[in-house]
C-alpha cells in the first residue's frame, strides 16, 4: 500500500509545477491568478494524501483551512481584477 | 478491502488532476484554460478526499474529509466564476479562433 500512495504523492506535487510554470509564464494578469487557484486546489489534495503517508491526523484541518483561504484569496484578486474597492 | 477502494478513488483523483493541469499549460487562453483546469481538479481533489473518508470511516479524520468535499465544491466554483467575469471585464481578449462570445451583450447591457 505504502509505495502507491508514494507514487500518488509524486505525481501530484510534479503537477503543482505545471501550476508553477503557468504563474512563472503567464501572458496576462489572468494566468497567474488561474494558476494561483489551481494550485490552492492542489494541495488539498496533496495535503489529504500525506495524511495517509504519515499518519498524523491534524494535516486535514490544514486541508480545510487552506480550501477557505484559497477562496478568499482568489475572490480579493477577481475583485481587483474588476477596477473596483474592495468595500463596494 | 477498504484500502484497495480507496486508493482506487485516490487513483481516479489522480488522473483527474492530471488531465487538468495538462489543459492548464497546453490550452490557448485564459478562459479555455480555466474552463478545463477547474472542473477537472475539482472532481480529482474530490475523488482524493473521498478516498481518504473510506480509508478511515466514521471516525474523526474521516468526517473532516467529508465535510471539506462541500467546502471545496462551492468555493472553487464561485472562485473561478468571479476570476471569469474580473477578467472578462479587465478586457482580456478570447483567443482569436473562437466562434461566440454571448457575454458581450449581457455586459454591455449592464453598463
Amino acid at each position: 500500500m505504502k509505495p502507491v500512495v508514494d507514487i500518488f504523492l509524486y505525481i501530484l506535487i510534479g503537477l503543482s509545477f505545471f501550476c508553477f510554470y503557468r504563474i512563472i509564464r503567464g501572458p496576462s494578469v489572468a494566468d497567474r491568478m488561474v494558476g494561483i487557484d489551481i494550485f490552492g486546489i492542489l494541495v488539498v489534495g496533496i495535503c489529504a494524501l500525506l495524511v495517509i503517508k504519515t499518519g498524523r491526523l491534524f494535516l486535514i484541518d490544514i486541508a480545510i483551512t487552506w480550501a477557505i483561504l484559497s477562496f478568499v484569496g482568489t475572490i480579493t484578486l477577481a475583485k481587483y481584477l474588476t477596477g473596483k474597492k474592495l468595500n463596494e | 478491502m477498504n484500502e484497495i477502494i480507496s486508493l482506487i478513488f485516490i487513483g481516479i483523483g489522480v488522473a483527474f488532476d492530471f488531465f487538468g493541469c495538462l489543459g492548464l499549460i497546453r490550452l490557448p487562453d485564459v478562459y479555455n484554460r480555466l474552463q478545463a483546469a477547474t472542473k477537472s481538479v475539482t472532481l480529482g481533489t474530490w475523488s482524493i478526499l473521498f478516498g481518504v473518508f473510506l480509508r478511515y470511516g466514521f471516525i474523526a479524520v474521516g468526517v473532516k474529509a467529508l465535510i471539506c468535499i462541500p467546502i471545496i465544491f462551492f468555493s472553487s466554483t464561485v472562485a473561478a466564476h468571479a476570476l471569469i467575469r474580473g477578467s472578462y471585464i479587465y478586457g482580456i481578449k478570447m483567443w482569436d479562433k473562437s466562434v461566440k462570445d454571448d457575454y458581450s451583450s449581457v455586459y454591455k447591457k449592464e453598463e
